[in-house]
C-alpha cells in the first residue's frame, strides 16, 4: 500500500445471504492510473465496485478513498469522499425525467454556487468533452446507448472528481462506439489526470486502456492475478486466466 | 439446425412371459417424442412387464426429447424389478441419459422437503421479511426527519420546481375525477336518504346529512382513496423504477440524499394539495345533493344552501381537513417507502405500486377509526 494510492481496498470480505461473494480482497490503485477490475460474469466485479463507492457495507474490511476510510467514517467525511469520485453506472443511470444537459447540471447546481448562466456554460463544456454539445436538450430516452454512456461520463466528470469509477463502460456497444469510449477514457486520464477504475470483461477495452489489472476468480472469490494486461496474457500460470485471455486470440485464428 | 421431421415408428415383439422388445425406427426427437411417448405409455400400461427392451438400431435421429421418452417410460411404466435395457444405443444417447439421471437426482433432493418443514421455513422467512420491512420503515421515517432538518439548515436543497410539478400531477390533474366521484356520491346520498326522510316530511334534513357526512367523514376518505390510487401508486412506481435502473444509486454517489431529492417534494406536494382536493370534493358532493334537493324534493336552492351552512361549523370543517392532512402524509410516505423498498426487475415496480395502494387504503381506514375513537372521547 503506497502513500500515493488514490484508492485502497484492505481485506474486504462480502457475503450475501450467507454466500461468500468476495474473500479477503486487498489492492491499491495509484494516482493517475487506469486500473481495471477484471473477471468473468458472477465473479463479484460490480459488487466490489459498489463497495468501493460506498453503496454497500462489507462484512469486514476497509475501503479508502484517498485517505478516508469510507466503511467506518462519519457522514460528513463520507460526503467528502463522495465529492472526490465520479461514477458511470452500467446502465448510465441518467435521471430519465431530465434532459442530458439537466443531468450534467444536477451536481453542479447542488454543490456549487454558480449562477444558472454559468452552470449552463459549464454543462456545455462538460458535454463538449464527450462530444455531446448538440444533445443537451434531448431526454435520455431519445439518444443512443453510446450517447447515454457519454452523457453519464460527462455527469460523472461534472465536479472534476479525482477518481472515476466506470462499470462496464463499453458493455452492449458496437466495437466502433466501444473504441470511442476507450479513447475518451484515455483522453480524460491524460488531459485531466483523473484516476480511472474500470470494471469490465471486454478484452479489447482492457488492452486499449488498462495500465494495471486485477482479476477476480468466481470459484475462489479472490484475486488470482495482478499486473499489466500483457503480463497476465503472456505469463499466465492459471488455466482459467489463459483461457480468458486466449479466447480472443483463438477467435482471430479461426 | 432444424430437427429431422421423419416420423417415429415402432414394432413390438412380445412373448407370453411379459418380455417385450420395442424396435424403434425413424426420428425420435422434439417433433415426434410427445406422440411416441403417449402412444407407448398407453400401450405398455395395459400389460404387466417383466422385461422391457428398446432396440434403437434403426433410429436415425435422437435428441434430448428422445432420451426423455425412454427415461419417462422407464420410470412410469416399469416396476423397480422390471429388466429395462436399451439395445444398440447411439453414442450421444448415453450422455443424454446420464445427464437426465443426475438432474433428476438433484430435483428429488429439492422436493424431498416435507410440506411441514416447508411451512416452518416459509413462516420463518416471512417473519424475517416483515421484521426487515419494519426496520426499513423506521429507518425511512428517520431519514425523512433528518432530511426535513437539513432543509431548515439549507433551504436551497429543497427542490421547489419538483414540488410544483408534483402539486400539479397530484392535485390539479386529480380535480376532474375527484369532482365527478364526489358529485355522484352527494347525488346518491341525497337520493337514498330522501327515500326515508320524505316519509317524515323531513326533506330539508337531506342537506344536513349530505353536508355533515361529506365534510367530516366521506370527503377526506374518498379523496384519500382516489389520490392513493392515482398518486400513491405513481410515487411508488416512479421511485422503484429509478431504484431499479440505478438512478437512485447515481444520486447517492453524486452526494445527493435520495429521500430529500425524491420523497420530500412529493410529500410536501401531497400535504398541500390533498386538503384542497378534499374541500373540492365537499363542494361537489354538496352540489350533487343540491341537484337532488331542487329537482326531486321540492326544496329551493336557497333553503338547501342555508340548511347546509347551518348544519356545518368550523370545527367540522377543520376536523375533516386535519384528517385529510394526516391521510396526505400517509399516502405520500407509503408511496415513497414502497418505491425505495423495491428490489429486482420489472415485477418489483408492479409490486411496489400495488403494495403502496393496499397499504395506503389500510392505513387510511385505520387512522380514520383512530380519529373516530378520539372524537368519541372528545365529545
Amino acid at each position: 500500500m503506497t502513500e500515493n494510492s488514490a484508492a485502497r481496498v484492505k481485506n474486504l470480505t462480502v457475503k450475501y445471504n450467507n454466500e461468500l461473494i468476495l474473500d479477503n480482497i486487498s489492492f491499491s490503485v495509484d494516482r493517475n492510473e487506469i486500473f481495471v477490475i477484471l473477471g468473468g460474469s458472477g465473479s463479484g466485479k460490480t459488487t466490489l465496485l459498489r463497495h468501493m463507492i460506498g453503496l454497500e457495507s462489507p462484512l469486514s474490511g476497509k475501503v479508502f478513498i484517498d485517505d478516508i476510510n469510507i466503511t467506518e467514517c462519519s457522514e460528513n467525511r463520507f460526503y467528502e469522499a463522495l465529492k472526490k469520485i465520479g461514477v458511470l453506472f452500467q446502465s448510465s443511470a441518467l435521471i430519465s425525467s431530465m434532459t442530458v444537459g439537466e443531468n450534467v447540471a444536477l451536481p453542479i447546481a447542488e454543490f456549487t454556487d454558480f449562477s444558472k448562466k454559468a452552470i449552463a456554460r459549464m454543462v456545455q463544456l462538460k458535454l463538449s468533452l464527450v462530444d455531446l454539445e448538440r444533445y443537451e436538450h434531448y431526454l435520455p430516452s431519445e439518444v443512443s446507448g453510446g450517447m447515454k454512456k457519454r452523457a453519464g461520463l460527462a455527469r460523472a466528470l461534472a465536479l472534476n472528481p479525482e477518481i472515476l469509477f466506470l462499470d462496464e463502460p463499453s458493455a452492449g456497444l458496437d466495437p466502433v462506439t466501444a473504441a470511442e469510449i476507450d479513447e475518451l477514457i484515455l483522453d480524460i486520464n491524460k488531459q485531466l489526470g483523473t484516476t480511472i477504475i474500470i470494471v469490465t470483461h471486454e478484452l479489447a477495452s482492457i488492452f486499449a486502456v488498462a495500465q494495471r489489472v486485477i482479476m477476480l476468480d468466481k470459484s475462489t472469490k479472490k484475486i488470482i492475478a495482478e499486473g499489466t494486461p500483457d503480463k497476465l496474457k503472456n505469463e499466465c500460470d492459471n488455466p482459467y486466466i489463459c483461457k480468458f485471455f486466449n479466447r480472443q486470440t483463438n477467435i482471430e485464428k479461426r | 439446425m432444424a430437427s429431422d421431421i421423419s416420423p417415429c415408428t415402432f414394432d413390438i415383439l412380445k412373448n407370453p412371459d411379459g418380455e417385450w422388445t420395442i424396435v424403434l425406427s425413424g426420428s425420435l426427437n422434439i417433433n415426434t417424442a410427445a406422440g411416441t411417448l403417449s402412444t407407448l405409455t398407453s400401450e405398455l400400461k395395459k400389460n404387466a412387464l417383466t422385461s422391457l427392451k428398446f432396440d434403437l438400431e434403426k433410429i436415425i435421429d435422437i435428441d434430448d426429447y428422445g432420451a426423455l421418452v425412454l427415461y419417462e417410460l422407464k420410470n412410469e411404466v416399469c416396476d423397480p424389478d422390471t429388466d429395462f435395457q436399451i439395445l444398440n444405443p447411439p453414442e450421444k444417447l448415453q450422455n443424454l441419459m446420464t445427464r437426465m439421471k443426475s438432474n433428476n437426482s438433484k430435483q428429488s433432493r429439492l422436493t424431498s422437503f416435507s410440506s411441514v418443514s416447508n411451512l416452518v421455513i416459509q413462516a420463518g422467512e416471512t417473519a424475517i421479511e416483515n421484521f426487515k420491512s419494519i426496520k426499513y420503515f423506521i429507518t425511512f421515517i428517520g431519514s425523512l426527519v433528518m432530511s426535513a432538518l437539513r432543509i431548515f439548515q439549507k433551504p436551497k436543497s429543497l427542490r421547489f420546481d419538483d414540488i410544483i410539478r408534483h402539486m400539479k400531477t397530484t392535485g390539479v390533474d386529480a380535480v376532474p375525477v375527484v369532482a365527478l366521484i364526489s358529485f355522484l356520491l352527494g347525488l346518491i346520498m341525497a337520493f337514498m336518504s330522501s327515500l326515508q326522510l320524505k316519509q317524515f316530511g323531513a326533506n330539508i334534513y337531506v342537506a344536513s346529512l349530505v353536508a355533515l357526512a361529506m365534510v367530516s367523514e366521506l370527503g377526506p376518505i374518498m379523496t384519500a382513496i382516489i389520490v392513493s390510487g392515482r398518486s400513491g401508486s405513481a410515487f411508488a412506481a416512479e421511485i422503484s423504477t429509478m431504484k431499479i435502473s440505478e438512478e437512485v444509486d447515481a444520486l447517492l454517489t453524486m452526494g445527493f440524499d435520495p429521500v430529500l431529492f425524491l420523497a420530500i417534494p412529493r410529500i410536501i406536494a401531497a400535504i398541500i394539495v390533498i386538503p384542497l382536493l378534499t374541500m373540492f370534493a365537499n363542494l361537489f358532493a354538496i352540489s350533487g345533493g343540491l341537484l337532488i334537493g331542487v329537482t326531486m324534493l321540492d326544496l329551493s336552492a336557497t333553503s338547501y344552501i342555508s340548511q347546509t351552512i347551518n348544519s356545518l361549523n368550523l370545527f367540522e370543517l377543520f376536523w375533516g381537513l386535519s384528517k385529510s392532512l394526516v391521510f396526505a402524509i400517509l399516502i405520500s410516505c407509503v408511496g415513497c417507502l414502497r418505491g425505495f423498498q423495491a428490489k429486482g426487475g420489472a415485477s418489483a415496480v408492479g409490486h411496489a405500486a400495488t403494495s403502496a395502494v393496499v397499504t395506503s387504503i389500510f392505513l387510511i381506514v385505520l387512522f380514520d377509526s383512530i380519529f373516530a375513537v378520539i372524537r368519541s372521547y372528545w365529545g
